[in-house]
């Protein structure tokens, strides 16, 4: 067993884990951070994706040892502020959830990919997003939801408010936009 | 502080204290302002108030500030029934849905079925969904006619207020107190909206629990964290069957984290506890790192030693042979064969085992207490499951209790698709839990989840037609190959009289043989109807070409005239419902439109689940084999939809895992050990090869039915019918990856 101090969602945590242990299971068994998901532990399905210094990684294969002093993001950590981060308001705003366990993986995913390309095309997110299986197959408003955020996360910057998004959503919004 | 959301969220969750305003307001995602407060009358505070909420009814309960908390019984696995059961209550009650909370209700007989599987919930739940809406709706008014002194029927109820004719209203939170106090109606006198003054049904609403799957927050069983908590897992045989011989426990006791190892015997029931080893530390990845290092010694003298490539042997020298089991013969089937001037066609047809791949993989999480001074052990239990009432009745049996001294916990479903029935993972929990005295969490590997499962079985159809001069189908002869396991066909494995056509057909014939299994196979998204469309719907379209007569209009002469099969009974297959939809696909997709060379259209129908539903896809397929999707437009008719949004997404989401399912995946097993394990020998479908869909509904006056499966069999042989039309090879072997194809 070895301690180690770990940047978690912008705070110093200290942990005891073997050397071996994935951050996934650090995050789950020793944080109590339960949005990351177990579905593979291969690095093959993307549930367990985190930030790690910006850039999506698969915990579940990633040892602590290798973590180092690397800023960790997880879902719980996405959010700045008050409110949501715009990909979950868009991720409620279009519904994509079927079962939700992949949901928090394919978060992550996609806002690695906002960060570095504002306005990504069907191209841009496919690539981005072909490491994150969802067996309810969600695709379809994934790409839908990440073309809604790019739009917010433009048009917000240096103007008040936010948008608002409530469970109820009107019909005619909620149809597909692909 | 970056996390203050996160943790304040999550508080009210642990307490289920928090409204739905109150838990909006947390997130900053606001659903309109209260604005009733102007509007009340004078004395409406003198009309009491109730600390905390309070009862209706089973499911229903109203708070004073005027949070309205609906049950949902049937656990969500991604169907949608914790949105769309509740949207029916809050219909029928006048409800406005952002004042709503809906909250997972306990496991008992007073909630009514809480088993999900079947696209049942919407059918059989919708009534009793509307009795405990309007049941409430009633008591609301009650409470307004007995204030104000007037009679009942002058009240009526919309956006959460009592309205009398006068334009005089209160809040539902301003009557909760009195509501409460009304006597429970007689059912009987119980009446309902027409559909025609629906504010909520029929509307799109975003499912209740997904700002909580957006943030991360705790509710899928493997979250489960109880205090005291250990963490398991479960080493069994990988030919299914075996027993524990030995095994090196003293070199994985030794192991980091690791807390304990033992040699479990078992009752020797798949369901329930099949011998083996049990492994206990102090965190996951220490049970799972010790299950790499465990070498045990099997003994396989009763396993399973199933062979899929035995299986096709087997099955392909039955091919020209008639099946023993006669399942329907009529007319003169021989005879039109035997006719010169008919022509024939015959097609084999093989489909493979798959597997469940739930994303979240099977776990359960026990707590198993001694009972102390004569009193009986006690068992509390947090699962995913599809069958919650089957769980205490399973375990009070295994370990001889009763039924009271199990406490059953139903968390969300990381995906069910029929895995979630069986109670082996739950069995495993309670017996490590009862081996170390403490709460033990287990979670399966990915790679028990795929060589444990419950799979959706393989099997095989050869089929012969006759096709007369005028171009009609005159003869169909279908021999089914399945399988049966203890003397029992399987799930998925059965042959009806009724499938699609044989009903529809005079001369028909349908036999059966059955070969023997040990592999476990159970309910697999649309049972039976997920292969049972691919072989039909395919050789109905080599008929058609056969006849070379357009697919579309020779499948809607095979429907025949507009009727009930079973008159009387509205889970029956209905030729006009079938008629209609595949007309509205086709045109929709613009059946009969010129496309480009290697691009092709393929229709199929097929009836399910008491779900009408034709698809069309449009495919193109290059050099190598590679397929593109580029659209599948869906027609389908399950009469009123509930909930928009998440009929869309059962819709959009069965076609895509219709499509993962028909490219690449199979299992196989050889010496009774399943060859796969993981997703690099069980491929899936990415989000690059994603189609578009293009759903159309028919709302017929018909009872609403369910949508989690019926989508999912018409595309197969819809994508195998185009891949002929854009290429001329026909498809009759699943998956797709066997014939060369890639996506």
């Amino acid at each position: 067993m070895s301690k180690y101090t770990l940047s978690i969602n912008g705070e110093s945590r200290e942990v005891e884990a073997e050397p071996d242990m994935p951050l996934l299971w650090v995050l789950r068994d020793r944080l109590g951070l339960v949005g990351a998901k177990y579905g593979c532990g291969k690095g093959l399905c993307g549930a367990c994706t985190v930030h790690l210094d910006g850039n999506p990684v698969r915990s579940c294969t990633l040892r602590v040892a290798d973590v180092g002093d690397a800023a960790v993001i997880s879902i719980e950590g996405l959010a700045t502020g008050n409110g949501l981060h715009p990909l979950q308001e868009a991720w409620i705003e279009h519904d994509v959830a079927q079962c939700g366990y992949c949901q928090t993986g394919q978060i992550m995913s996609a806002a690695a990919l906002l960060a570095n390309n504002p306005t990504p095309n069907d191209d841009d997110i496919d690539a981005a997003m072909a490491g994150n299986y969802c067996r309810c197959g969600t695709y379809i408003r994934i790409r839908a939801a990440i073309h809604s955020a790019a739009k917010n996360t433009q048009s917000s910057v240096g103007q008040p408010g936010r948008s608002v998004v409530s469970h109820w959503v009107p019909a005619q919004t909620m149809e597909e936009r692909s | 502080m970056k996390t203050n959301l996160f943790d304040e969220v999550k508080l009210g969750l642990q307490q289920q204290s928090i409204s739905r305003r109150g838990f909006l307001k947390l997130s900053g995602i606001t659903g309109g302002g209260f604005v009733l407060a102007a509007t009340l009358p004078s004395f409406a505070d003198e009309l009491g108030t109730l600390v905390g909420s309070a009862e209706l009814n089973t499911f229903v309960q109203l708070s004073s500030d005027g949070t309205i908390t609906i049950y949902s019984a049937r656990p969500d696995m991604g169907q949608g029934v914790k949105t769309s059961l509740p949207m029916i209550v809050a219909e029928e009650m006048g409800a406005k849905w952002d004042d709503v909370f809906v909250l997972q209700s306990e496991v008992g007989e007073e909630y009514g079925g809480q088993w999900v599987g079947g696209s049942n919930s919407i059918a059989a739940s919708f009534n009793m969904m509307r009795q405990m809406g309007a049941s409430a709706r009633e008591m609301l008014i009650g409470a307004a006619a007995e204030t104000l002194e007037l009679p009942r029927e002058e009240f009526s109820t919309n956006n959460s207020e009592v309205i009398h004719e006068s334009g005089r209203r209160f809040t539902f939170g301003q009557l909760a107190s009195l509501a409460i106090k009304q006597p429970l109606p007689d059912e009987d006198s119980l009446t309902f909206k027409d559909a025609e003054d629906y504010t909520i049904i029929g509307t799109s609403v975003s499912g209740v629990d997904n700002l909580v799957i957006t943030t991360g927050l705790a509710m899928f069983g493997i979250d489960t964290e109880v205090p005291d908590m250990l963490y398991g897992a479960y080493h069994k045989c990988p030919a299914i069957g075996g027993s524990v011989v030995s095994a090196n426990l003293a070199e994985i006791k030794a192991l980091p984290g690791v807390k304990d190892a033992f040699v479990i015997e078992g009752n020797g029931r798949v369901d329930q506890l099949m011998p083996g080893i049990g492994i206990i530390g102090d965190s996951t990845w220490a049970v799972f790192n010790a299950k790499q290092k465990l070498k045990v010694n099997w003994d396989e003298s009763n396993a399973s030693k199933d062979s899929w490539r035995d299986l096709v042997k087997t099955a392909s020298g039955l091919k020209d042979k008639r099946g023993r089991n006669m399942v329907v013969n009529k007319g003169s089937v021989d005879a039109q064969f035997d006719k010169k001037s008919n022509k024939v066609v015959e097609g084999f047809y093989t489909y493979p085992f798959v597997a469940h791949f739930c994303m979240e993989p099977m776990n359960c999480t026990a707590s198993y207490v001694a009972g102390k001074a004569g009193e009986k052990d006690s068992i509390e239990i947090w699962v995913p499951t599809q069958n919650p009432a089957s769980v205490g009745p399973t375990v009070a049996g295994l370990y001889g209790l009763e039924n009271d001294r199990i406490e059953v916990h139903v968390t969300r479903l990381g995906g069910g698709f029929g895995r979630r029935f069986s109670n082996e993972f739950v069995c495993e929990s309670v017996e490590l839990s009862k081996r170390v005295k403490r709460p033990v969490k287990l979670t399966w590997t990915r790679e028990d989840d795929i060589r444990h499962d419950y799979y959706r079985v393989g099997g095989f159809q050869a089929l012969k037609g006759a096709i007369n001069k005028k171009g009609k189908l005159v003869a169909w002869d279908q021999h089914f190959i399945g399988m049966r396991k203890d003397g029992r066909a399987v799930s998925g494995s059965r042959f009806s009289r009724n499938e699609f056509p044989l009903p529809n057909l005079i001369n028909a014939r349908g036999t059966s043989t059955m070969l023997d299994i040990a592999t476990p196979c159970g309910p697999w998204r649309a049972p039976g109807a997920n292969t049972h469309a691919f072989v039909v719907q395919s050789f109905i379209h080599e008929l058609a070409h056969l006849a070379g007569r357009d697919h579309l209009e020779f499948l809607l002469e095979v429907m025949g005239k507009r009727q009930w099969l079973n008159p009387g009974n509205i889970r029956s297959l209905n030729t006009g419902r079938a008629i209609d939809v595949t007309t509205l696909a086709a045109k929709q997709a613009g059946w009969g439109k010129k496309l480009p060379a290697g691009r092709g259209l393929g229709l199929a129908f097929h009836f399910s689940h008491a779900a009408h539903i034709a698809e069309v896809a449009e495919v193109s397929v290059d050099k190598n084999k590679k397929l593109t999707v580029h659209r599948v437009t869906v027609a389908v008719d399950v009469g009123p939809i509930i909930n928009r949004s998440g009929a869309l997404s059962q819709v959009k989401g069965s076609i895509i895992d219709g499509l993962s399912t028909m490219v690449g995946q199979e299992i196989t097993m050889e010496a009774g050990r399943i060859e796969q394990s993981n997703l690099h020998d069980y491929p899936v479908l990415r989000i690059p090869a994603a189609p578009e869909v293009d759903v159309h509904f028919i709302e017929s006056d018909n009872p609403p039915t369910g949508l989690g499966e019926p989508g999912l069999p018409p595309l197969a042989p819809a994508v195998g019918n185009a891949i002929f039309a854009a290429t001329g090879h026909r498809v009759r072997t699943m998956p797709l990856s066997k014939e060369g194809y890639s996506v």
